[in-house]
């Protein structure tokens, strides 16, 4: 029995081990591709043509080549394709991954973003061991090890547009797999301006959309969408919050755009968009206009004619980080730090947290009073009896006739000022003090306490 | 002349059933809710998609209209779908609307 005990107990012992290996190996993958190719944009060439399939392609892809549509010359024309992913996120990864397998020639990776913990549970090419590292290497080096024929080329950098025609022009096929607004006017525009197929998805919650643009005869980007949304109408995967299943299901959808026109079969979405409800299991295809003969880009009489600046042109960032509202003057706020103090002097206030319900499941300070801003800005009335009464309650500890002041908490510090406005509109809180928490319960993690979330 | 004042009713609309639907982020406008059953009532203008977002705007829009309608319009980066087809295929606000329609306000969306 002890020999039993012995074998298992070095089973686990060299299965440890060998974690322990793999780990260190994938780290060094990553190091030794950052160190080799940081620095500069790589010169790629066009990729030869390829005349046949050897031995181990056919075996390796036997399953798709015996499919009459796709046989050996789209398994050949896949090969000599390249695409341009842009954005190795939670679209970016489930293509690109599905791509290499399906033995896609050259795979273009954009992104300038490090990988964070809370990709993780959607961005499905990077793992917990490279952290903190670029995307685009972390992606480069899974999808080595998945297809080691298949060519990766790392950009971590931004697409700009000084850099994206240039780039685009390397490329047979663009996927824009960003997750912003500016993003992807740019890819659109430099996608006409070149000549380029564009297949294009996004998610957000539960939903997804996914169609091609600039295809033949089809609409682009801008024949959509003439004009850019209001910055404030747009909400990203943070503040909104996204399933990484929604977003796998985006990026496999997209993957097979790309793999059908990389094959020559053609696409499905050229003059249409697919609409994914996965809250409700529902799949919706919709009839999109055709090419606007006036349109900006791909019209009769395009008056876009180089890249310009998208960021000005959108009034919002070309990224997906969330935004720092201005709407309080200094003396309107107090920092974590002197929150802090004043909490630990025992000064009777009430400390207000305005964030939603979900969130404030998540983590919050025990000693606040919820009221999310919806409420607030709807002017609830039980919500304003609540608020009412806590004030009454606070100021029997302060002093007779003293007011009780009112510190407004969000999680990032943008909502806990809208909040502040609003409250000041209220006359019954006309001689009372209202401030909001600069940088919200994140700062709070961030600066005070340690051991709450970050999220 | 009579007879025509007589008849005058004939010219009004008759009371309208469509459905208007949101989706993409658009709901949360309208509390959540992404499907909405609705009666048109009878008027005298012809229901087009100009009035049905002023009608919209009275009686389903909770909050913040503005993240919504802007001017006479939607604003830019809502699409607007007639039975599953870009409205402007069909005319966008001139659309005369017809019994039984199905208009789906989606709100694009940008994160990936």
């Amino acid at each position: 029995m002890a020999g039993r005990e012995e074998v298992l107990s070095l089973q686990a012992e060299v299965a440890q081990r060998e974690e322990e290996l793999s780990s260190l190996k994938q780290r060094l993958a990553a190091a030794l591709v950052a160190e080799q190719e940081s620095e500069r944009l790589i010169p790629v060439s066009p990729l030869p043509p390829k005349a046949a399939l050897s031995r181990d392609e056919i075996l390796r892809y036997s399953r798709q080549l015996v499919l009459p549509e796709l046989g050996v010359q789209g398994q050949l024309r896949l090969a000599t394709a390249s695409v341009l992913v842009v954005g190795c996120g939670g679209l970016g990864c489930p293509l690109a991954q599905y791509l290499a397998a399906a033995g896609i020639g050259r795979l273009g990776l954009v992104d300038y973003d490090v990988v964070e913990v809370s990709n993780l549970a959607r961005q499905v090419l990077h793992g917990e061991a490279l952290a903190g590292q670029a995307k685009v290497f972390s992606a480069a080096a899974s999808l080595r090890r998945l297809n080691s024929a298949v060519e990766c080329v790392p950009y971590a950098q931004a697409l700009t547009p000084a850099t994206a025609l240039d780039l685009v022009r390397r490329y047979d096929v663009v996927a824009d797999c960003s997750d912003n607004v500016p993003t992807r006017y740019l890819v659109n525009d430099a996608c006409v301006l070149v000549g380029r197929p564009l297949v294009s998805a996004s998610a957000l919650r539960f939903e997804g959309q996914i169609t091609v643009y600039h295809y033949g005869s089809g609409p682009c980007y801008r024949c959509i969408f003439p004009q850019p949304p209001p910055a404030e109408t747009v909400t990203n995967c943070a503040d909104g919050g996204v399933l990484g299943v929604v977003t796998g299901v985006l990026g496999c959808l997209q993957a097979l755009e790309v793999l059908k026109i990389a094959a020559g079969l053609g696409p499905s979405y050229s003059g249409s968009l697919l609409l994914f409800d996965a809250l409700r299991g529902h799949f919706r295809c919709i009839q999109l206009r055709r090419r606007r003969p006036d349109c900006a880009a791909c019209g009769e009489r395009p008056t876009v004619t180089d890249l310009q600046d998208y960021e000005d042109f959108c009034g919002s960032s070309a990224t997906d980080k969330c935004r720092s509202l201005q709407l309080l003057t200094p003396e309107e706020r107090v920092s974590v730090i002197d929150y802090k103090r004043l909490l630990d002097s025992g000064s009777p206030h009430l400390l207000l947290d305005v964030r939603p319900q979900v969130e404030v499941d998540i983590c919050r300070l025990p000693h606040a009073l919820h009221i999310p801003l919806k409420y607030l800005e709807r002017r609830d009335v039980e919500s304003l009896k609540l608020l009412g009464e806590a004030i009454r309650v606070g100021k029997q500890g302060t002093q007779e006739g003293a007011s009780l002041p009112i510190y407004v908490i969000c999680k990032l510090g943008n909502d806990s000022q809208k909040a502040v406005k609003i409250l000041q509109s209220l006359t019954d809180l006309n001689s009372v003090t209202v401030q909001d928490v600069v940088g919200g319960l994140m700062a709070w993690a961030a600066k005070i306490d340690g051991t709450f979330p970050q999220y | 002349m009579g007879v025509s004042c007589e008849l005058g009713f004939l010219n009004m609309a008759a009371p309208l059933s469509v459905e208007v639907e949101f989706g993409g982020g658009a709901e949360l406008l309208f509390d959540g809710v992404k499907k909405h059953q609705v009666t048109l009532p009878g008027q005298e203008e012809p229901w087009d998609i100009r009035n049905l977002l002023v009608w919209i705007k009275k009686n389903l829009l909770k909050e913040r209209p503005e993240l919504f309608i802007q001017g006479d319009s939607v604003r830019p980066g809502i699409l607007v779908l007639i039975n599953d087809a870009d409205w402007e295929l069909l005319g966008e606000l001139d659309y005369q609307l017809q019994d039984q329609d199905s208009i789906l306000f989606i709100s694009t969306l940008h994160g990936g």
